[in-house]
């Protein structure tokens, strides 16, 4: 089953060409991860899927209809998008912003509905913000503020989720702390999320489904498992390293060569 | 959650509202209130507040209502009027372009507002100084030039985008032009209206009477509910483009009609009261301070300390150096440009 597909998309800004004529099937129910090197257009990639951009060439498909011709508060309910480090406007409580994802929901006279109030809840205690619902976003931690945002967009109530870097800025334990949540609403509701990622080693622990961007269109796909190698990282990433696996997850793990400190004996590196 | 009042009608009336914004704007309800009896009662014949208000209810000593009924009210009204369209007007803009900087003046909508009715009062009054065509084409003029200039200032400063700083500049700029239009049609116009007209670019509501208020009151206060009831379409643009796309706002269209529902009010108030400057600056930006940045609390708050600001403005205006008159947008000015000044202070160190 596919939530979301790209037929012959091409998406360009202005003159430059970024992806060209790419295939794509985002599995239903499942965490999908783009990865790519810097300015591989993997960012955009997920803009387009979120009907952020508009393709110059072919399309987008949402349940299998073009998504430029469906209305936009309607793609709203069904697929929400976060984008690279938003910014709340000043002084903005984290209920508030919530409050905004119920916007596709609301008409002239019907602005705060009992389902409005009930999915702001859900989605305050599933980021764990309900203690904070009344501190101003810019008042809170990095993390506290991603998670802000995700609950706005959960409170959205969308079986799609796009995210475009959500760990960026967050230090080690906050990227976990984001990465398990969403995992969890994907085991337990089967929200499908999308999300570029950029630490390889944290996108093949939680990736059902890996895409590897290049030269503009999907390089491979499948799962982490299945596609990564030292040839697909050499192509990708243009960087030598070793694939071994992870110790605690069994996924697997990527180390990149380079210079550093050696401090295991010579004849122990194999 | 009991910080927070809630009402509903059945499925299809819903609307929530913070108690602290609710206390705020009720406590700077009775100031504007406290202000208008005050600036009713003030003048050449000074009337208690507790007397201008039985005035007003139709008791009283007789010459109290003559005074304020026939005088007083219209202006004040105008100018109470006046302040809360530009204040709207400037909240709007500020949540659109997600600048403090951003307000009908500082884009150049006022001096465009102001340019299309000195060229309407010239190309439609007589010598006797009145005017050949209904004075009710007058806002429809203001509110053609406020859009004309909003779109020159929209067209010049769009590139791949919005930018707050050359919005501001481009800005400037048309305001200074429109300024030099202003000034070229009242040379080139009639002598006997140049006066006039000058002091009235300064804004000045010297000459409010009941036929302004009359359609003013209608118009600005229809304005402000439509605001008012569109308020989640700013709170979404607040939250940037790629946000509110994904949110399923129609941004373009919904910032269209932002765009006309502030020049509309900016129109409504230059068209009578003048083009007093700054207010549509500092109300918003007071008000995000008072009741934080969502927009269904912002407005109203905007809307009354602009009120009260244009008002104490007129009231000064007519007392400091009484007999004489000084028109309101000289205090306006006086309190804003060092207000524009420290706001672009502050927004240089971010």
């Amino acid at each position: 089953m596919e939530a979301l597909q790209a037929k012959e998309l091409t998406l360009a800004y202005g003159e430059a060409l970024i992806i060209d004529r790419l295939h794509l099937t985002i599995p239903k129910g499942k965490v999908t991860v783009l990865i790519g090197a810097n300015g591989c257009g993997k960012s955009t990639l997920l803009r387009a899927l979120a009907r952020l951009l508009k393709p110059t060439g072919g399309a987008v498909l949402l349940d299998g209809k073009e998504i430029a011709k469906q209305p936009t508060k309607e793609i709203a309910r069904r697929l929400a998008i976060l984008p690279q480090s938003p910014t709340a406007p000043e002084g903005l409580t984290v209920l508030q912003l919530v409050k905004q994802g119920r916007y596709p929901y609301q008409t002239w006279l019907k602005q705060w509905s009992e389902e409005d109030e009930r999915a702001v809840a859900r989605a305050l205690a599933a980021t764990g913000l309900t203690e904070l619902a009344e501190r101003p976003v810019d008042s809170l931690s990095g993390g506290q503020r991603q998670r802000a945002w995700i609950a706005m967009t959960l409170a959205q109530e969308t079986d799609i989720i796009l995210l475009d870097e959500p760990t960026t800025y967050l230090d080690l334990a906050h990227q976990i702390d984001i990465l398990d949540l969403l995992f969890e609403l994907n085991e337990k509701e089967q929200r499908t999320i999308v999300m570029v990622l950029h630490d390889l080693n944290l996108a093949c622990r939680y990736a059902h489904h890996l895409v590897a961007i290049r030269d503009k269109t999907v390089y491979a796909e499948g799962k982490p498992e299945h596609v990564i190698s030292r040839q697909l990282v050499k192509d990708v990433f243009q960087m030598d390293c070793q694939i071994t696996y992870d110790p605690l997850f069994g996924t697997p793990l990527c180390i990149p060569y380079g210079k550093g400190r050696h401090i295991l004996q010579k004849e122990g590196v194999s | 959650m009991k910080k927070y009042i809630t009402v509903r009608m059945g499925n299809y009336v819903s609307f929530f509202y913070d108690k602290k914004a609710a206390v705020v704007i009720a406590a700077l309800g009775a100031a504007a209130v406290l202000l208008f009896l005050v600036s009713v009662g003030s003048g050449e014949m000074s009337i208690s507040p507790v007397e201008a208000a039985t005035a007003l209810l139709g008791y009283g000593e007789e010459i109290h209502q003559t005074v304020i009924l026939t005088f007083r009210l219209p202006r004040v009204l105008v100018a109470w009027l006046a302040g809360m369209a530009l204040a709207a007007a400037g909240a709007i803009l500020q949540g659109m372009v997600r600048n403090p900087l951003a307000s009908p003046d500082v884009l150049g909508i006022t001096g465009g507002a102001a340019a299309a009715v000195v060229a309407f009062l010239a190309l439609f009054s007589d010598e006797n100084n009145s005017l050949t065509v209904s004075i009710h084409w007058l806002p429809l003029a203001a509110f053609l030039g406020a859009t004309a200039a909003a779109w020159v200032v929209y067209m010049l400063a769009w590139k791949n985008g919005l930018v707050p700083l050359r919005l501001v500049l481009v800005g400037i700029g048309i305001s200074a032009l429109m300024q030099a239009l202003t000034t070229l049609l009242m040379i080139v116009g009639p002598i006997y209206r140049a006066n006039q007209a000058n002091v009235w670019i300064t804004g000045s509501v010297y000459g409010a009477s009941w036929q302004h208020v009359s359609f003013m009151a209608p118009l600005v206060v229809g304005l402000l509910l439509v605001v008012m009831l569109a308020a989640r379409h700013v709170n979404v643009q607040e939250l940037g483009d790629e946000l509110a796309i994904g949110l399923g706002s129609a941004v373009e269209r919904q910032r269209l009609g932002l765009v006309l529902l502030s020049t509309a009010l900016t129109g409504g108030a230059v068209a009578f009261a003048g083009g007093i400057g700054f207010v549509g600056l500092m109300a918003p930006h007071m008000a995000r301070r008072l009741v934080g940045s969502a927009f269904g609390a912002l407005l109203p708050t905007a809307a009354l300390l602009g009120g009260v600001l244009v008002m104490g403005a007129d009231l000064a205006g007519r007392m400091l150096l009484a007999p004489t008159e000084i028109p309101a947008g000289v205090f306006t000015a006086a309190l804003g440009a060092p207000y524009f000044i420290y706001l672009l202070y502050r927004s240089r160190k971010t």
